[in-house]
């Protein structure tokens, strides 16, 4: 059997099992043994049981996409392979024991019986099974067992020798296994290693926002806890010390939005991260935001709704939640980062520009970008200069002074003579109420103009195609490697693709190549089809067809050339 | 007297009815700002909605009027982006006891070094006279006209039970004592708790400048430690007592978060640490 270029290997136990460590151990040292890796997880909502998997893909070229093939499975419980049925193919390799077989594949021809807790038994204890099986995988891929070893060192020391022992012991073991199986099957393998991979950084969706948002400044974060946004704030609450970040884990969501404000008034650059019903309730706030212009960034980690729908899946579907989010107009920018890459250089413009203009920022995410790890090179992580625009107020400051620009200087308290008075009611130049007409008029104005100049600033959408295209596929967000990857695949001449890493305001640049379109596909992961009518709305573009899933499920690159080559057909 | 440096000196339209305690308070505000020798500059006043929201706007200080309820939660945060500035919330007994109760709650556990000034007149003002988390049993209202069945909430109470830092009540009435009272709320180092009665002379027919002058009385000789006691007399209705219930001294907020402990800086001056981020970056790669 051939392995070649690109192998998915997809574990699967209960939450609990210690699924999560052998991700984690797994991608480092593939990654340090000189392999491209992406990983990316689903789970459910519980704490034990159930059934969780990873899929881990070690690649020749970098390769950043959910895959629906396995090659290689191996299961550590029952119901692993039942619950992965519509991905094994007669080509998946199973590796597991009889006891976590299902009924219906005792009898496939692929299945290879190893026994993993038989081996963590003897050494202990069962919970060295997660040990035995990322030594199989080791095994298999020729990878160096020392770096497993010292990885394991590092990670039980403070557990004592012993544990680090028994813990190398299972490695070995595993690892061994793994040249057996390799040899026993006649597996050749065709994926090139790469020493300059060792030194690539890997990195969450998740750490790359937090990352990002530390690198523009970012100094208060106030959050409620909340699936699958949480890993923000518990970043950057790790590093708060060192990096001087307030991160404060509050009552509610009203409260955690409020506090970012406060902090931003007060000059400090401040962050919540919150999921859309999180969000929901900090809708009020953003118009707070809005109305004061006091800069805030929302990081808005999407999952499916409505209400709590489901925890730990992945969706599209807070778009216009978050465009429409607020009562009364004022200007908002939101950003929706496609890339791991791009999400660490997005949450650094999102603070530039929270400040620059004034105005509520958001980071849209998701489950799958948040949870997907891949390697990246150190060009692909940009760090861009912190912008500050806060001035220093002399006596007869005015927050809000009306005058030829368009956004007002704004000055924090006891930075300069001035006084600095916010008001979240009409007001006039000072900041006191006012329900003066002209000064409504002119206030109202002054607010919404901004989004002028903001949209002059807007990220052009990334086209990836030739010029002469008859079809265009659109999306937004997370889904820009499994499009990409579907269209490389399908190799069609006449179809582009236009992807929107920021989907308000939309930059005009998009225009023309919608207009150049025949057909119009949009791609996303809800049921309305959100980017579809927001095209609409600025262009005046309907979509000739849309490729929707709300399944909370990312689309697997497989899943989206079969859709594409379906709509092309009709 | 209400005392210059905290003066607006323009003309101001100010929206609170004659008679309105707010006015009261305002003074013994300025006073107390004035007594603790501060500038306008270094104090920010963070108001929610109502009446008493409207202060920031008759006092010359920083101020920032947010939303109704929300002014504690704000005022935190200011005070943590700025340690050096004297943050007040204040708002009205609606914002705080009913909208915002969950961020008192909340508040008196995290302890910033902040005041909250509470405008209590047992009524809605600004909404034109319905029933507030304080409004006595059986006061008819427009939206309660079979009188108010709910108990009123004991914001003292309620305070020490949670073991507050400080928690005080006064009436607008008499500004030397609430001038003094702000005074010490002020300088006391944790979230400081001042319950103001103040009459509505437009919507609260029954708790009048009168009625708050027979109905209460200043506490004397009471030992502002000793909680059980305190929460004793916040128990006493038949006339309520009035000054400081309860102090105690308890870690504070902006001083117990990582970046202040052991660098001063407000965290608004500083500029990021890229070389720490890169470090850890560099974790990444191993």
């Amino acid at each position: 059997m051939n392995l070649e270029k690109e192998v998915s290997i997809v574990l699967g136990g209960a939450a609990g099992q210690g699924i999560q460590t052998i991700e984690e151990s797994l991608t480092k040292i593939l990654k340090l043994s000189g392999y491209n890796v992406f990983a990316t997880k689903e789970y459910m909502s519980r704490v034990r049981g159930g059934i969780n998997t990873t899929e881990i893909v070690i690649s020749s070229e970098k390769q950043r996409s959910f895959l629906k093939r396995i090659d290689l499975l191996v299961t550590f419980k029952k119901g692993v392979l039942n619950h992965l049925k519509d991905r094994i193919s007669e080509n998946t390799i199973i590796l597991g024991e009889k006891e976590n077989i299902d009924e219906e594949f005792i009898n496939n021809k692929n299945i290879i019986d190893i026994p993993i807790q038989e081996i963590s038994k003897n050494i202990g204890n069962v919970l060295f099974s997660n040990t035995v099986g990322s030594g199989i995988i080791l095994g298999i891929f020729d990878c160096d067992l020392e770096l497993f070893n010292k990885y394991l060192e590092d990670k039980f020391s403070k557990k004592g020798k012993e544990i680090v022992d028994k813990n190398i012991e299972a490695a070995e073991k595993g690892y061994e296994l793994g040249k057996k199986i390799l040899k026993d099957l006649d597996l050749s393998l065709n994926i090139k290693k790469n020493e300059k991979i060792n030194n690539e950084i890997i990195l969450s969706g998740t750490e790359a926002v937090a990352l990002g948002a530390a690198k523009a400044g970012c100094n208060f974060v106030s959050f409620y806890p909340m699936t699958p946004s949480t890993g923000v704030s518990t970043f950057l609450a790790t590093h708060s010390k060192d990096l001087g970040i307030i991160v404060e884990q509050v009552e509610d969501e009203i409260s955690a939005i409020n506090m970012a404000i406060g902090a931003g008034y007060a000059g400090a650059r401040s962050l919540v991260t919150t999921s859309g019903g999180g969000f929901s309730l900090m809708c009020e706030a953003v118009s707070l935001s809005g109305m004061t212009e006091t800069p805030v960034v929302i990081y808005l980690a999407q999952r499916p709704g409505p209400s709590t729908g489901l925890p730990t899946r992945t969706a599209q579907g807070d778009l216009e939640l978050a465009l429409y989010s607020g009562h009364g107009e004022f200007p908002k920018i939101i950003y929706a980062p496609g890339k791991i890459e791009e999400a660490h250089k997005i949450s650094q413009i999102a603070f530039n520009m929270a400040d620059k203009y004034q105005v509520p920022v958001f980071v849209l995410s998701d489950e799958y970008l948040a949870d997907t790890y891949y390697n990246l090179s150190d060009n692909e992580l940009e760090t861009l200069k912190k912008e500050n625009n806060v001035v220093k107020t002399s006596l007869d400051y005015k927050r809000y002074e009306l005058n030829e620009n368009i956004v007002s200087k704004r000055g924090i308290p006891e930075y300069g003579e001035g006084i600095v008075l916010a008001c979240g009611n009409e007001h006039d130049e000072f900041g006191d109420i006012t329900e003066d007409i002209d000064l409504i008029n002119k206030m109202t104005e002054k607010r919404n103009k901004k989004l002028d100049l903001i949209k002059k600033e807007a990220i052009e959408p990334e086209f990836i195609g030739n010029e002469t295209y008859k079809n265009l596929i659109v999306s937004w967000g997370s889904t820009f490697y499994l499009i990409k990857d579907a269209l490389e695949k399908l190799n069609l001449k006449d179809t582009a693709f236009l992807h929107f890493n920021q989907v308000y305001p939309i930059s005009d640049s998009a225009e023309k190549y919608l207009k150049n379109a025949e057909k119009v596909i949009n791609i996303e992961l809800n049921y309305t089809g959100q980017l579809g009518k927001l095209l609409k709305r600025e262009f005046g573009i309907e979509m000739n067809d849309s490729i929707l899933k709300y399944d909370g499920r990312v689309f697997a690159v497989e899943e989206i050339i079969e859709k594409i080559e379906k709509v092309l057909r009709e | 007297m209400e005392n210059s440096l905290f003066q607006r000196t323009e003309k101001l339209d100010i929206s609170w009815c004659p008679g309105c305690g707010n006015f009261a308070i305002k003074a013994s505000l300025s006073n107390a700002l004035t007594e603790l020798n501060l500038k306008p500059e270094n104090v920010a006043i963070i108001s929610g909605i109502g009446q008493a929201g409207k202060m920031p706007h008759y006092i010359k200080v920083n101020g920032f009027h947010t939303l109704h309820g929300r002014a504690i939660p704000a005022a935190t945060a200011v005070k943590a982006t700025n340690p050096n500035l004297t943050v007040i919330a204040e708002g009205g007994d609606g914002d705080m006891y009913a909208e915002g109760g969950n961020h008192l709650i909340h508040a008196i556990r995290r302890n910033p070094n902040i005041t909250v000034l509470i405008h209590n007149n047992q009524i809605y003002g600004l909404t034109k006279g319905q029933a507030s988390p304080t409004t006595l049993i059986s006061t008819k209202t427009p939206t309660q006209p079979w009188g108010v069945f709910e108990e009123p909430l004991n914001p003292i109470a309620l305070a020490i039970s949670l073991n507050a830092s400080f928690v005080a009540r006064t009436f607008s009435g008499n500004l030397e004592k609430t001038k003094e009272i702000i005074i010490k709320a002020i300088n006391h180092k944790g979230l400081s708790i001042v319950d103001i009665f103040h009459p509505c002379p437009s919507f609260n027919k029954l708790n009048t400048l009168q009625w708050y002058k027979e109905n209460t009385y200043f506490l004397e000789d009471h030992d502002v430690t000793n909680r059980k006691k305190a929460f004793e007399k916040s128990l006493e209705t038949e006339k309520y007592p009035l000054g400081i219930f309860y102090t105690c001294e308890k870690p504070v907020f902006e001083e117990v978060v990582p970046p202040y402990i052991s660098e001063k800086t407000p965290i608004w001056k500083r500029e990021p640490n890229l070389e720490k981020i890169e470090e850890i970056i560099n974790l990444k790669r191993s």
